[in-house]
């Protein structure tokens, strides 16, 4: 499964020698993410953010087991149990406050290594599947993330929940059953909180199952490279250790100053003010929005406003809400160019520019109420979305001429490397 | 087949947004009440920024304000006496604070509700049995607590503040349906103009014991500086602790910066 | 030759300033980790609300003599008696030397105060409940507290006399903040 120059394993001390031949764990860790691991050597910045994405798992979970020790679950207490974490329970505020803004980060981490396989291509032939499980594991975060918002069971936790089980709603004839059955109830209530409690203490557990998986997939044809080129020989790879585990240490670190910078000196900036008011199922607050990283689905959702063919406005939003990912899914065959990386796409590099853009308008107008002009750019977001994967991508990998490509990935460097010196002469 | 079919679905979404635009009104109906609404007053305090620190006179005023005059109806249920040590008051100020509050308890005879003196570990007692109770003394309106009312309102202090020292006569040209009726007054910062709550504040309504004279302004000043601490005692901690994990983190991505480029000295990439 | 040597040296000495670099780098991440290991190991103790909850006021003037009531400290049972004269002389009259856990009943009591045994009713055994406490119950053979657990059976100090138990059972500390009022903790 590994590249034939792959350093072997070989233990030292007798006791490792011991341990693997009875249970080679070392061994895994060596051949997974250790000097046993040949990786492309021109790897940039942007290949950091698979490892930061673990780690901001690892957080999540570390900081979510001992929040867990003194949460409540229970509609009537929870929301105090949270200020009690808050205020009495020793560096509750620190490890509240973590968990809270690790959320955010794990998005913005999880996004940036996203948008890395889009440009370059990471989620082509031969690494479709550990595209499809990466978008399974955005999946279950965007749940657990969910149900987590729940649980300080503030105001925007209870609404959210209301508004969010509101989409089963949609589904013509079982919709309201099937609301119902997941709320336990009308609406969200102790039923609700407990069982979103339970998953979402389980599903990280799950997450991080798949992602040894991802793991593994990508582990069979090895990691992917700024020119999309494949590996071809030993000069193109480097070990993973030291060489990429000195260079993630250096991301951990600014990962970890961006973190700190978010939880101790602006904690709340990401969140909204109306969830410190403990929820109340008869007053809805004035303005309510998701959380950031829901806002572009959200907008989509808010962009269909018109019943067409015979379903409503509102189960259209709820398909193309979930489409929009679900896309994601097909992407691999979408797009049938042969080159991977957006370096030598000139045609897909503008689209994909566009696409950055599009997201970020589309998060804008989901922050904003449904009012002109935030309803027609919402609306001409959401067609650019849709447009772009359904649409362009296929007729660009046909039409597009790519540019002339080096022979390797040691040609390649070498040739930056030459130009740098050219450069310097000059 | 993935391609036509996706194609298919993609002129199906397409489609039902074309009509979307189509029929959506693209001029907003008019929110007249926006136009009167202003934006809250900025309030700075010591507990503010990246060097933040507890003025305890100031809090312990504010704490006075609180106790003799918001609390006759807004709760402070998250916040025990016992915190207010962090006010600069000892121990045994504390207890006999606490001791000036009767808090619920049970008759230990008759098992009878009942009220006995605050302790350290009592938290602020609410003005009201239960919400019924809250609403049915105040026209229908529902005091909330302010434990954490700094942090669960859009504008934070600055708006605690400027509700506070908000209250003035409408605007002669406020139109009709925008005026205060009965109970409600004119407050241009509250999102709907009137306000149930009756200004709470005037000149010298308290006695300040470290001879500060007791303006409307000073006196909101001081609560709201009040409330930030009640909304959040472990602000200041938090930005302290802050800028050492930041100053550590800092050198730590130095090294780790070094070390990488170290590492990868005789690699070109 | 000179020159040879001299830049040996060199290499040596980048070598070694590199793997300080390195070493130094992951130092410095051991020190962080367990530095964020504090926190987290830190919050399973008693939280601020729980450690305000330490000190707790007894009225005793309600309990006559031979009289004995259940309280709680720290949400652990406390038994507060009122010993009577007789039982004071029988605790007395045990030699030290008879005792598992030695101690007199003077220093089981506040001097001129010994009449009022304050104990933790928590058995020092295993932490169940000694029976003996209120009226009826079985105080044991040697007219103290009677466990009922695992058969401990305590003096009229409160002593362990008999049974499982190593010791006898706790006295908190306490003071008495007037001649009817005791403060526990």
């Amino acid at each position: 499964m590994s590249f034939p120059w792959a350093k072997n394993y070989e233990p030292q001390l007798p006791l490792m020698k011991w341990l693997d031949e009875k249970l080679p764990l070392p061994r895994l860790v060596y051949n997974a993410v250790g000097a046993g691991y040949p990786v492309p050597r021109n790897l940039n910045y942007f290949w950091n953010f698979g490892v930061l994405a673990g780690a901001a798992l690892a957080i999540q979970i570390i900081t979510g087991i001992v929040l867990a020790m003194h949460y409540a679950a229970n509609a009537g207490v929870a929301f105090n149990s949270v200020e009690h974490i808050m205020r009495d329970v020793n560096a509750g505020w620190f490890i509240r406050y973590a968990h809270m803004n690790g959320a955010s980060m794990f998005f913005i981490v999880v996004y940036l290594h996203i948008f890395r396989g889009l440009f370059y291509g990471s989620y082509k032939a031969p690494r479709e599947m550990v595209w499809l499980l990466g978008v399974v594991i955005f999946l279950l975060m965007m749940a657990t993330a969910f149900m987590g918002y729940v649980l300080p069971w503030g105001q925007m936790s209870f609404w959210g929940a209301q508004v969010i089980t509101g989409f089963f709603s949609a589904i013509p004839l079982v919709g309201e059953p099937v609301r119902e059955w997941l709320l336990g109830g009308f609406v969200p209530d102790n039923a609700t909180l407990n069982r979103f409690f339970s998953l979402h203490y389980l599903l990280p557990f799950v997450i991080a199952g798949v992602i040894i998986l991802h793991i593994w997939a990508l582990h069979i044809p090895g990691s992917s490279n700024p020119t999309g080129i494949e590996v071809k020989d030993e000069q193109d790879t480097v070990p993973f250790h030291p060489y990429y585990t000195a260079k993630d240490g250096f991301g951990l670190g600014i990962f970890l100053i961006i973190f700190a910078l978010l939880t101790f000196f602006s904690p709340n900036t990401l969140g909204h003010a109306d969830n410190y008011i403990p929820a109340n199922s008869l007053s809805t607050p004035a303005h309510i929005v998701p959380e950031w990283y829901f806002l572009p689905f959200y907008a989509i959702l808010k962009a269909f406003t018109f019943n067409f063919l015979w379903i409503d406005a509102k189960l259209w939003g709820v398909i193309a809400m979930f489409a929009s990912i679900a896309v994601l899914f097909f992407l691999p065959w979408l797009d049938s160019s042969p080159v991977k990386s957006s370096t030598y796409r000139p045609l897909y590099r503008i689209f994909f520019w566009i696409l950055v853009v599009d997201v970020l308008l589309l998060g804008y107008c989901g922050m904003q109420p449904a009012e002109q002009p935030y309803v027609i750019l919402s609306q001409l977001g959401a067609i650019y979305y849709f447009a772009h994967f359904l649409v362009i991508l296929p007729i660009v990998s046909r039409i597009e001429r790519p540019l002339p490509m080096p022979n390797s990935i040691t040609e390649a460097v070498l040739a930056k490397h030459a130009d740098k010196t050219s450069d310097a002469t000059a | 087949m993935v391609r036509p079919l996706g194609f298919l679905v993609g002129l199906g979404f397409i489609t039902a947004l074309v009509l979307a635009i189509l029929t959506t009104p693209l001029s907003n109906e008019e929110n007249v009440a926006h136009s009167f609404h202003e934006h809250p007053k900025h309030l700075k305090l010591a507990s503010d920024g990246l060097l933040p620190h507890w003025d305890k006179q100031q809090l312990q005023r504010g704490m006075q304000v609180y106790k003799e005059v918001c609390s006759a109806c807004h709760g402070l249920h998250l916040v025990a006496f016992r915190d207010i040590e962090a006010l600069g008051y000892t121990p045994g100020q504390v207890k006999t604070f606490a001791k000036g509050f009767q808090v619920p308890s049970i008759n230990p005879d008759t098992g009878e509700p009942a009220t006995r003196d605050g302790l350290p570990s009592d938290y602020f007692p609410s003005p009201y049995a239960n919400e019924t109770a809250a609403r049915a003394a105040n026209n229908n309106a529902l005091p909330p607590d302010l434990s954490l009312i700094t942090k669960a309102r859009e504008g934070g202090k600055d708006y605690v503040y400027s509700l506070l020292t908000g209250f003035q006569n409408p605007p002669a040209n406020l139109p009709a349906e925008l005026k205060p009726g009965t109970g409600l007054h004119y407050n241009p910062y509250f999102a709907n103009l009137n306000l149930a709550m009756a200004p709470p504040l005037a000149p010298n309504q308290v006695t300040y014991a470290d001879g500060t004279k007791a303006t409307v302004d000073q006196m909101s000043k001081d609560v709201t500086a009040f409330l930030v601490w009640t909304a959040e005692p472990k602000l200041v901690k938090r930005v302290q602790v802050g800028w050492a994990v930041v100053i550590f983190l800092s050198i730590f991505s130095i090294l780790a910066y070094l070390s990488y480029r170290n590492i990868w000295a005789d690699k070109k990439h | 030759m000179a020159s040879e040597t001299e830049a040996a040296a060199v290499i040596d000495d980048g070598v070694r300033r590199r793997d300080f670099i390195n070493i130094a780098a992951v130092s410095f991440a051991g020190v962080g980790a367990a530095a964020v290991v504090l926190p987290l190991v830190n919050q399973m103790n008693p939280s601020a609300d729980v450690l305000a909850l330490s000190t707790t006021e007894i009225d005793i003037s309600a309990i006559q003599p031979g009289q004995a009531i259940k309280t709680s400290w720290r949400k652990q049972p406390v038994f507060v008696r009122n010993l009577v004269a007789k039982e004071i002389a029988e605790a007395k009259a045990v030699p030290l030397g008879d005792l598992r856990d030695p101690e007199t009943i003077d220093q089981r009591t506040k001097p001129g105060k010994e009449n009022w045994l304050i104990t933790l009713g928590v058995c020092t055994h295993l932490g169940c409940v000694p029976l003996g406490a209120a009226e009826g119950e079985n105080r044991g053979d040697f007219g103290g507290y009677f466990c009922p657990c695992h058969g401990s059976h305590y003096d009229t100090a409160a002593r362990i006399r008999k049974g499982p138990a190593p010791k006898n059972l706790v006295v908190p500390p306490y003071e008495f903040t007037s001649d009817t009022v005791v403060t526990i903790g």
